[in-house]
């Protein structure tokens, strides 16, 4: 793996653009600043084209010989299918609105991370093949040929957007780069140009149900283990129950959140507040994933893995659906899943058992986001918290990109936050909401392989926190997203050290004051909870 | 692909040194692997492999990290002292354990 470089050298980023113009500029495969490509049995899993193992360090990337008439038939295709994609290569205007915008161009300072010219790579092939000036004129009217350096650059630049749409709030055009950059992978992934780290995760999705590959057996068996350190936090022993027909709700979470730290400490916390409620709901070994890596490959892809949801929810006999945090899973949910799988008419309205909050804004869908759920529970007063528990962080939100650029999930998070802890401090207004600055390592970009251009990416996220953590003492950074959960840390540790990650429902757990319980004497983590720590 | 011989055996690793058939794992494929992480293998590190090893036979896959803390009953410091690249790129890699990939 490339060595890490110091916090001077990555800050040292030049804006000055080349002389060279970009069109003969090859790309620079520099180790740390791309992915592993993907693997041949993981491929061959799914049914993908050109199943084999390659490098993207390497010359040979191992093409099909016909491999330049398959990406045009496919773009060819695309443009006829998807309107949108016809359109956003068309209408650009080269405003450069969006262009300081992109994290990854904030943090390295390469041009084509401006997302004006990200999109010109693809672009510039589009006027060449299928527009009658780049025809006739080339180069002149902005067009080139398909080559095998074009593809490489392709590659390297479409798996180095995260997907997050910053852009394209600030885009008057409203030209979502990131149906630009799923278009450009779609296409690579025609001649089996994935990376390790996404293809890796479809393939066991595929065959297992959940991205870290993990049996029914296993993921039962990580919960139970959650359920009994709740039980030695609490006192309360906890009975989910897994795979249950007939019960009321079926609950959908990425699979981090049952593996990885620290999304564990949200799933106790979504385990804690469930028992609390006496909700009626299951977990599902099947569709034991909510998060979606085939999103990151091709639609098609996402579609076949999305599927399992509605198909557990309908054979389960459920009412609806609930899911946890999660980030682009909810782009997957809220904006593509009832087209492809759907109409789920089999599933109800969604209604809070506990308050009779109907979720219209999940007609369609049948599934409400758990922030949504909590937020309504407390508007009503329906769980008692005791944010003093809580009194140990100074915490801040990051708005996870999907769910609120995608979903508009802005005022939720926070009101949980705010109910549950008592110190609260808002990075500044152009890094939240809607604006909110990318972890650096969604869309499938979070391995370590790539750990230089995942610290640039994110750097202007880490510096909004530093601010914070500066001005008013921050120490955790809260979230909605499992990526975020494993992406942040590393980010924090090497721009913000002090600064820790968590889910807010691992707020919520500490907050929550369930009946029965035992005076407690740690938080999740095990650290002594701030009053006692006072006493001592 | 990078492969590491070990006796008359040739065994395939993946980019990141981890092991690509798990099945392929045996002491001295461990010793060999600690070599390589410039680790010294003693009774307190086998311990550990050995728990790992058992935890892989029966769930297929590597222990979250916060479960091995705790059933090796050892804090994460004690375990970075050990495997100096920690539970995942160092215990587990050791162990022959293939790597998790996801949201993790």
């Amino acid at each position: 793996m490339a060595k890490l470089p110091k916090q001077d050298e990555l800050l040292q980023i030049s804006y000055k653009p080349p002389k060279t113009p970009w069109m003969d500029l090859p790309v620079d495969f520099k180790p740390g600043t791309y992915c592993h490509g993907a693997k041949g049995k993981d491929l061959q899993a799914v049914g993908f084209p050109n199943a084999r193992d390659w490098s993207p360090g390497e010359e040979d990337w191992k093409l099909p010989e016909e491999w330049k008439d398959t990406v045009l038939a496919g773009m060819a295709d695309r443009l006829g299918k998807y309107r949108s994609f016809r359109l956003f290569m068309d209408v650009c205007v080269r405003c450069g609105a969006c262009a300081d915008k992109c994290h990854f161009y904030m943090g390295s300072g390469d041009p084509k991370n401006m997302p004006v010219l990200r999109a010109e790579l693809m672009r510039s092939v589009y006027r060449r093949y299928f527009t009658k000036s780049g025809q006739l004129f080339g180069r002149l009217a902005g067009a080139r040929d398909l080559t095998v350096d074009v593809l490489k650059e392709w590659w390297y630049y479409f798996y180095q957007c995260t997907e997050c749409r910053r852009c394209s709030v600030f885009c008057p055009y409203g030209i979502d780069q990131a149906e630009i950059t799923i278009m450009g992978r779609e296409l690579l992934n025609l001649l089996g140009l994935n990376t390790e780290w996404i293809s890796g995760p479809v393939a066991n999705c595929y065959m297992k149900g959940n991205h870290v590959g993990l049996e029914p057996h296993t993921m039962v068996s990580n919960i139970e283990y959650l359920v009994d350190d709740i039980e030695t936090l609490t006192g309360i022993h906890i009975t989910p129950s897994f795979n249950r027909k007939g019960a009321e709700i079926l609950f959908v979470v990425p699979s981090g959140d049952y593996y990885a730290d620290p999304g564990m400490y949200t799933c106790m916390g979504y385990l804690m507040l469930f028992e609390e409620l006496g909700l009626d709901y299951t977990w599902s070994t099947y569709a034991g994933e909510g998060g979606n890596f085939g999103f990151f490959t091709s639609n098609e892809m996402a579609k076949r893995l999305n599927a399992k949801i509605y198909a557990e929810a309908k054979r389960l006999g459920v009412k609806w659906i609930l899911g946890g945090e999660c980030g682009h899973m909810w782009r997957v949910l809220n904006q593509y899943m009832d087209t492809w799988n759907g109409p789920a008419d089999f599933l109800e309205e969604p209604v809070s058992p506990i308050t009779g909050t109907k979720f219209t804004n999940a007609t369609s869908t049948k599934m409400v986001h758990i922030a949504e759920f909590t937020a309504d529970l407390i508007h009503h007063n329906k769980i008692k918290l005791d944010p003093s528990r809580n009194d140990n962080l100074r915490v801040t939100f990051h708005d996870s990109c999907n769910p609120a650029r995608g979903m508009g999930i802005l005022e939720e998070p926070r009101y949980i936050i705010k109910n549950v802890c008592n110190n609260f401090f808002e990075m500044p207004e152009d890094t939240i909401r809607e604006k909110t600055l990318c972890c650096g390592s969604g869309a499938g970009l979070n391995p370590g392989e790539n750990m230089e251009v995942r610290l640039r990416g994110g750097f202007p996220r880490a510096n909004a926190v530093k601010y914070v953590q500066e001005k008013h003492g921050v120490n955790m950074l809260a979230n909605i997203c499992a990526v975020d959960r494993v992406a942040l840390p590393t980010l924090m540790d090497y721009w913000v050290p002090g600064v820790g990650v968590c889910g807010v429902h691992e707020l919520v757990g500490n907050a929550l004051v369930m009946k029965g319980e035992k005076k407690r004497e740690t938080d999740m983590r095990g650290e002594p909870l701030p009053e006692r720590s006072a006493e001592a | 692909m990078a492969e590491i011989v070990v006796g008359d055996r040739h065994i395939p690793l993946d980019e990141d040194g981890f092991l690509e058939d798990a099945s392929m794992w045996d002491e001295e494929v461990a010793n060999f692997l600690a070599k390589t992480e410039e680790v010294e293998l003693t009774e307190e590190h086998w311990e550990i492999i050995k728990y790992l090893r058992k935890y892989f036979d029966d769930f297929n896959v590597a222990p979250p990290v916060r479960r091995m803390v705790k059933d090796v009953h050892r804090d994460l410091q004690t375990i970075y002292a050990l495997f100096p690249s920690g539970p995942g790129k160092g215990a587990c890699k050791i162990a022959g354990l293939p790597k998790p990939t996801g949201c993790v």
